[in-house]
């Protein structure tokens, strides 16, 4: 395997891993946990790597996964005590823990290839180098047995949990009723969420991992409105994203993590524009339409009204007309082209009829359909 | 040890008081108005802004970079609201995509600058963790410029932003331009946030608008004091924290300041008269030991049937106490008592229930009795 495709194959399923716990994130609303947790494993790493002397320990996946809950943890025990407001909470907890880790960093593990830099932005392309060689025998990148076993992991946990998962958090209050512990659910994910991080920590860092958590759900979230659905498109967008992203930073000699984000957040976007019912350019398309159909609609009924009467000659001649409608000429001009083209519409010089069906539109307009 | 005589140290005490004056102030508002993390995403997005003003324009002036960082900034607040209002993802998932998009299209250009030959961007990466000591007598011209701009903003509208922010519908109700209001101090927030990331950094600098507010709000229930501790709360840190940074090697800026601001936070959380942890267990403690009165007066009122012709004989607290558990507080039971009425002093020292205390305690004996199997 070349070291080229050992690490799109890490990305890949260090994006799939993520986007599994980021489903259930972004539709419990707590998308900025990711955040917390992803920052405050920091110390956890740092801790039990002062401990163990080695960066492969999988001590470090243990107590940064600790550290994780323990974030959680500190988060609701300042929201119950209700000296702070939930976003403040987060806010606060995080970046004390955060600069912990990295001011241990800085001041202790000097020549350690753990610093700063690699904090934030993962080390992938050195992740080949780093073979896992098991009785003299070289397995691959220890990465990608690292992330291809927390994969496997949540989807385990999702697989077992599945219908626990899905109900607190579509409907946590149902969940409760039906006798699921809300709490035993929520520290499951959250333990979910940080053993992720940890693992993809390593590869794209602290900051890029809410990206790949929380992007590729929410463009699911965007296209599908079923739950299972927008978890496997999630993984799919994710995966994309990962190819993508080492394309973007094969071509242009940039950081793999970043150039990953950077796809999140195009796909994200060609998503909010042109999802089919929810984008932005069918969001407008339909507001257009919409305002069309209304336009013929008083046109029509405008016309009938005064159609063979002896206001006809000045209230339904095409020059002026926009001022009887008070509408700009521009959008007279549109409705009555596309009148005509439906047939609603005939015109003899200068004067509008209504046609027979264009009578049946007004009709409609003005008392409702008769059946 | 002379602490204001060196002159880049004076520069950083300076630069750190004006950062942490108006990241306090202006940081109280989002913080009352929910919107903390904002400044967590504003602050990360205003990384790419960093990086492509100094590629377009190949200077390090502070005013240049600042504006970068400003107008990334404001198109991720835009790009948030945009999100938020025109589909169905919720808020927190689109400042976590705002966030980490735009850091990382923020590091694809900066590894794309470092790879250049002959490149010049040396110090940019300061702007991830914050570096005190890099700051120059122009950066803190443009940090102070842009700080008293802010502040005096607020100053002037502050009645306006403080009606926005605690009842928004009756803002509008009395025909307060609130969407301008509010893209005003949104755009004042995001003007702290770039006056702050050369010495804290992008990634922390979400915490100096949390922290000052979150500390301040426990020592004060009105705004103006809330504000002004706050600012001073911001000072203090980025001033304590920038120094320790410059003195300490190899002690990183922002999460200097990060700490000595989350010491204060723990610390307001205890202390905080009235609304504090500590305070409010002491109070739950107190609780706990209220004297039982009952037994007492029961005490009492066993002992005056020993003369049930002259039922003000006083009987001593000795004889109470040694009828009570170990450890009762029996003065300060007897005094409450006394206070309800229910026993008195007699005129030998000791203590005797009173008519109604006799009447209280009977009507005590009554209902357990009744309660009984």
């Amino acid at each position: 395997m070349s070291p080229e495709i050992q690490i799109v194959l890490i990305a890949v399923i260090t994006a799939a891993a993520s986007a599994i716990p980021g489903t259930y994130l972004v539709l419990r609303r707590t998308a900025l946990v990711s955040d917390a947790i992803s920052h405050a494993i920091l110390p956890g790493i740092v801790v039990a790597f002062f401990l163990t002397h080695d960066l492969n320990s999988p001590l470090l996946l243990v107590s940064a996964a600790a550290t994780g809950v323990l974030t959680v943890f500190l988060i609701e025990a300042l929201i119950r005590s209700r000296l702070v407001p939930e976003d403040a909470s987060i806010g606060l907890v995080f970046p004390a823990l955060f600069s912990i880790g990295v001011i241990l960093i800085s001041r202790y593990a000097g020549n350690v290839h753990l610093d700063t830099d690699s904090v934030l932005l993962g080390e992938l392309a050195l992740a080949p180098f780093d073979q896992l060689v098991i009785a003299g025998v070289q397995l691959g990148p220890r990465a990608l047995w690292t992330m291809g076993a927390i994969l496997a992991l949540n989807l385990v946990v999702v697989g077992l949990a599945w219908k626990e998962l899905k109900l607190a958090t579509v409907d946590p209050g149902l969940a409760a009723l039906l006798g699921f512990s809300p709490v035993a659910i929520h520290y499951t994910l959250m333990a979910m969420v940080s053993i992720t991080a940890v693992g993809a920590f390593d590869a794209v860092g602290s900051i890029l991992v809410v990206a790949l958590m929380i992007a590729p759900p929410a463009t699911a979230y965007l296209l599908v409105d079923r739950f299972a659905p927008m978890l496997s498109v999630g993984v799919a967008v994710a995966a994309a994203c990962a190819v993508l992203g080492y394309g973007l930073a094969y071509a242009f000699d940039v950081s793999i993590a970043g150039s990953m984000a950077t796809m999140c957040g195009a796909v994200f976007t060609a998503a909010l524009l042109l999802a089919p019912r929810r984008g932005l350019v069918a969001q407008a398309r339909r507001r257009s339409s919409q305002r069309l159909d209304l336009g013929l609609r008083m046109l029509l009924v405008h016309l009938l009204h005064h159609q063979e009467t002896e206001t006809e000659a000045e209230e339904c001649r095409m020059p002026g007309l926009h001022r009887h409608l008070q509408w700009s000429e521009t959008r007279t001009r549109q409705v009555v082209r596309e009148a005509e083209a439906r047939k609603l519409v005939s015109r003899s010089g200068d004067l509008l009829y209504a046609t027979s069906d264009g009578r049946v539109v007004a009709d409609i307009a003005l008392i409702g359909e008769s059946e | 040890m002379d602490l204001f005589g060196d002159y880049t140290l004076r520069l950083v005490a300076l630069g750190s008081a004006i950062l942490g004056a108006t990241s306090g102030a202006l940081g109280s508002f989002a913080y009352l108005r929910r919107q903390s993390l904002l400044g967590d995403a504003v602050s990360h997005a205003a990384l790419p802004g960093i990086v492509l003003a100094f590629m377009l324009t190949g200077s390090k002036v502070p005013l240049v970079l600042m504006l970068g960082a400003g107008l990334a900034g404001w198109i991720g607040t835009l790009a948030v609201r945009l999100v938020v209002r025109r589909s169905r993802v919720p808020y927190d998932s689109a400042l976590g995509i705002v966030l980490a998009v735009f850091f990382g299209v923020g590091l694809v250009l900066l590894t794309h600058l470092q790879k250049q030959p002959e490149s010049a961007q040396a110090g940019l990466e300061s702007f991830l963790f914050g570096q005190a000591a890099s700051l120059l007598k122009r950066d803190v011209v443009a940090m102070a410029v842009l700080g008293a701009a802010a502040l005096t903003i607020l100053v002037l509208l502050w009645k306006e932003f403080k009606i926005l922010s605690f009842d928004s519908d009756f803002a509008a109700s009395i025909g307060l331009p609130v969407r301008r209001l509010d893209g005003l101090l949104t755009l004042l927030l995001v003007v702290a946030i770039i006056i702050g990331l050369q010495t804290v950094g992008v990634v922390l600098m979400s915490a100096m608008i949390v922290a000052p507010g979150a500390a301040a709000r426990q020592w004060s229930r009105r705004l103006a004091p809330m504000v002004v501790t706050a600012a001073l709360i911001g000072v203090t840190s980025g001033v304590a924290g920038s120094l320790l940074s410059s003195y300490v090697p190899r002690l990183p800026t922002g999460p200097t300041i990060v700490l000595v601001l989350s010491v204060i936070v723990v610390v307001s959380l205890l202390l905080a008269p009235g609304r504090g942890l500590l305070w409010r267990s002491l109070k739950i403690a107190s609780l706990r030991t209220v004297p039982d009165l009952d037994p007492v007066l029961m005490h009492l009122y066993a002992l005056s049937h020993q003369h049930p012709d002259d039922p003000d004989h006083g009987h001593p607290v000795a004889v109470i106490r040694t009828m009570s558990l170990p450890g009762a507080n029996i003065d300060a039971a007897l005094e409450g008592l006394a206070s309800r009425g229910l026993a008195e002093r007699t005129p030998g020292g000791g203590w005797a229930p009173t008519a109604i205390g006799r009447r209280e305690a009977q009507r005590i004996i009554d209902r357990e009795a009744g309660e009984g199997p």
